[in-house]
């Protein structure tokens, strides 16, 4: 099995008229995604892609029995449109949307606690690539053909460097069996810890890759995780060893504050966890390799 | 994004923070007839740029005449401060605040932020004012007091009646601090803050609880909906290639080193960087053109690390992942055929289309070196600097 998404998860689209929202929907019923309809209020009854359109999540769950959702919705109705997937019964929600304030994650993950833990949401990104199980499902805007379908779990704040990941491991002829992009925002849904814990509990998964870079807590979290509960080996490369104290890096979460959060810590932290570092980003599939064959997983 | 001191002050007076009497002046005659206004005695001069650690770098002068007061301001309009937290360039001063001296009994910290692992607001405050939360952390971890704060109800009185008791505060006092610090939370909270810093906050000898310096940022995503906080900005204080870039939707942040980079995503931008210190060069800045990286994103990029004088090599690496490599290779193109490179140029393309990508840039008469992979990538850059 792969995580979170299957050969025949129902998604839905939010935001699904939109261009954006039309274009990366297309791509994903392209790579095979089971894509049962999409939401844009006030164009309920339309049919667009060949999908019927809903004007609310819930009337969309109940008509098509979709179980996840990708959002595409700009910045300032997004935390709107999550607490509405989350109120419909939708399981996994994937934010897309690049530039949805702190202040409206907070209220978003305040609002979750609501539900009792067989209900609750799982929330992804945002500002995220999405997640992809190779020969499965798409549920995001990635290259898809850059994945191989495999045993790897990749999990990473950055879609690009996921990409260059995936690459490598292509290259090398090693396949991945569910990428995560849990997005570069100072708040996020999921966090790396949630991801690897799911990673662990996935027959099909013998080994994950972490890529995380400078600020926050989330990746030797997840460290911490790793070493107290998991049984499968974790590799990571932690980006931004040249970036300065206190400067915003292109992601709104990727900025030194505090000690623990900058490239050398968080790598010396890790090692302390017994996670295998990559020590660069081009070594990252020649890394899983070496794991793999000390490890006799491949 | 950062305001000034003096407009940080203003917006926690509005929140019922008490701060000494003061006012924002452009000229010594401006200075000195502030200073008369606003009477007593002593006044303080204070240099208005986005840097804490002004007052050892000379930014804050204290006087004791109106005449005096002109004369700081004098010394400081348009000179550059420089500060250990601004680099070596320094930040241009064409503003400076003048108030009241204040009769300082104890100086106090007070900062909030959101804290990433427990996703709430938290109220961070010490007795040790003055110094920064760093040195506290170092020096006097035991008299700091954390307060996590539940968005969903925002502070209760007796959450900051806590920390005010936790920072010996006297009891006739207590409701005084109390108002500050909600004062403070409020104003963080509803306008989409991520930090509020006073320090010092200080008890005073006439009994008053006072903001005497303030600092606040703000979060950039949030700019749609806070206008009024979006026209205090200052571009003055910022890197004019930031400037540059940021207007245009780039991500760009300037360094030290020579060569320069254009790479799209955040991530992949960082590792790039990494991967050419380890090759033993120095990037000369952090730009990440976003994930589409379009043929016009190509050419303001270029355009944006033409301007930057440091630059000596110029190392492109493309993920393409949606957009294909050759429509970022036409973009190449395209930008070349406008902007006039004298460096070498290293290029790394990856993804979709990567072949086709490279026929058009071979088959283009643009001068370049090709790279396949990023560590290949950052040693020819590297090699090229000669």
């Amino acid at each position: 099995m792969s995580i979170i998404i299957h050969k025949n998860t129902k998604i839905l689209v939010q935001g699904f008229t939109g261009k954006i929202g039309s274009f990366h929907a297309e791509e994903m019923i392209k790579y095979g995604s089971n894509v049962v309809g999409g939401v844009t209020p006030g164009k309920g009854g339309m049919t667009h892609l060949n999908l019927p359109v809903f004007n609310t999540v819930k009337e969309a769950v109940d008509q098509t029995g979709a179980s996840t959702s990708i959002l595409f919705v700009p910045p300032a109705f997004a935390a709107d449109s999550a607490m509405e997937a989350a109120d419909a019964g939708i399981k996994t929600c994937v934010a897309i949307t690049d530039g949805i304030p702190s202040h409206d994650m907070v209220k978003i993950k305040r609002y979750m606690r609501r539900y009792p833990k067989d209900k609750k949401m799982g929330l992804v990104g945002p500002n995220c690539a999405g997640i992809i199980s190779p020969g499965k499902s798409m549920l995001g805007i990635m290259p898809g053909h850059i994945y191989k379908e495999g045993k790897i779990g990749i999990v990473s704040r950055s879609g690009t460097l996921g990409y260059e990941a995936a690459q490598q491991l292509k290259d090398l002829e090693i396949g991945v069996s569910t990428s995560v992009g849990i997005g570069g925002d100072p708040i996020n849904g999921s966090s790396f810890r949630d991801i690897i814990e799911k990673f662990e509990n996935d027959d099909e998964t013998i080994a994950v890759l972490m890529i995380g870079e400078i600020g926050g807590p989330q990746e030797v979290e997840a460290g911490q995780f790793a070493k107290e509960n998991m049984s499968k080996p974790v590799i990571a490369y932690i980006a931004g060893l040249t970036a300065p104290k206190g400067r915003v890096m292109g992601h709104a979460g990727a900025i030194v504050s505090a000690y623990g959060e900058s490239a050398i810590e968080k790598v010396e932290l890790l090692k302390e966890c017994g996670v295998t570092i990559s020590k660069n980003p081009s070594v990252m599939g020649d890394t899983v390799k070496k794991v793999l064959v000390e490890n006799n997983l491949n | 994004m950062d305001i000034h001191e003096y407009q940080a002050k203003k917006i926690l007076s509005d929140f019922g923070v008490k701060i000494p009497t003061g006012g924002i002046v452009y000229s010594p005659e401006n200075a000195e007839n502030k200073a008369r206004e606003i009477g007593g005695s002593k006044w303080v001069v204070k240099a208005q740029v986005h840097s804490g650690a002004r007052g050892k770098a000379g930014g804050i002068i204290i006087c004791n005449s109106p005449l005096e007061v002109a004369d700081a301001t004098d010394k400081l309009l348009g000179k550059k401060l420089i500060t250990n937290q601004t680099g070596p360039e320094g930040k241009i001063i064409n503003r400076i605040y003048i108030e009241e001296a204040t009769d300082i009994k104890h100086e106090l910290y007070l900062g909030l932020v959101f804290d990433r692992s427990s996703e709430s607001i938290m109220v961070v405050a010490s007795t040790e004012g003055g110094m920064s939360v760093e040195e506290i952390s170092k020096e006097k971890p035991e008299t700091i007091i954390r307060s996590k704060i539940e968005v969903a109800v925002g502070i209760q009185q007796f959450q900051a009646r806590e920390i005010a008791f936790g920072l010996g505060i006297e009891s006739k006092l207590i409701s005084r601090a109390a108002n500050t610090i909600i004062g403070c939370y409020k104003a963080f909270s509803e306008l989409d803050a991520t930090m509020v810093e006073v320090n010092p906050l200080v008890v005073s000898h006439q009994d008053e609880i006072l903001a005497l310096d303030c600092k606040m940022s703000f979060d950039n995503n949030a700019m749609f909906r806070r206008d009024e906080i979006a026209e205090l900005r200052d571009k003055t204080q910022e890197n004019s290639n930031e400037v540059y870039a940021s207007d245009r939707g780039m991500n760009y942040v300037s360094l030290d080193g020579n060569i320069g980079n254009i790479i799209n995503g955040a991530g992949l931008a960082m590792a790039s960087m990494d991967m050419i210190k380890l090759a033993g060069g120095q990037p000369a800045n952090f730009l990440d053109v976003g994930g589409g990286a379009t043929p016009e994103k190509i050419v303001k990029a270029f355009k944006l690390i033409s301007m930057d004088t440091k630059v000596k090599v110029i190392l492109v690496n493309i993920f393409a992942g949606i957009n294909r490599c050759d429509w970022v290779a036409e973009g190449i193109v395209q930008a070349l055929s406008k902007i006039e490179i004298k460096h070498p140029l290293v290029i790394r393309l990856a993804g979709t289309n990567v072949e086709k990508g490279n026929e058009i840039l071979k088959k283009s008469n643009i001068n370049y070196i090709e790279a396949s992979t990023l560590e290949d990538a950052a040693n020819k850059a590297v090699n090229a600097l000669g």
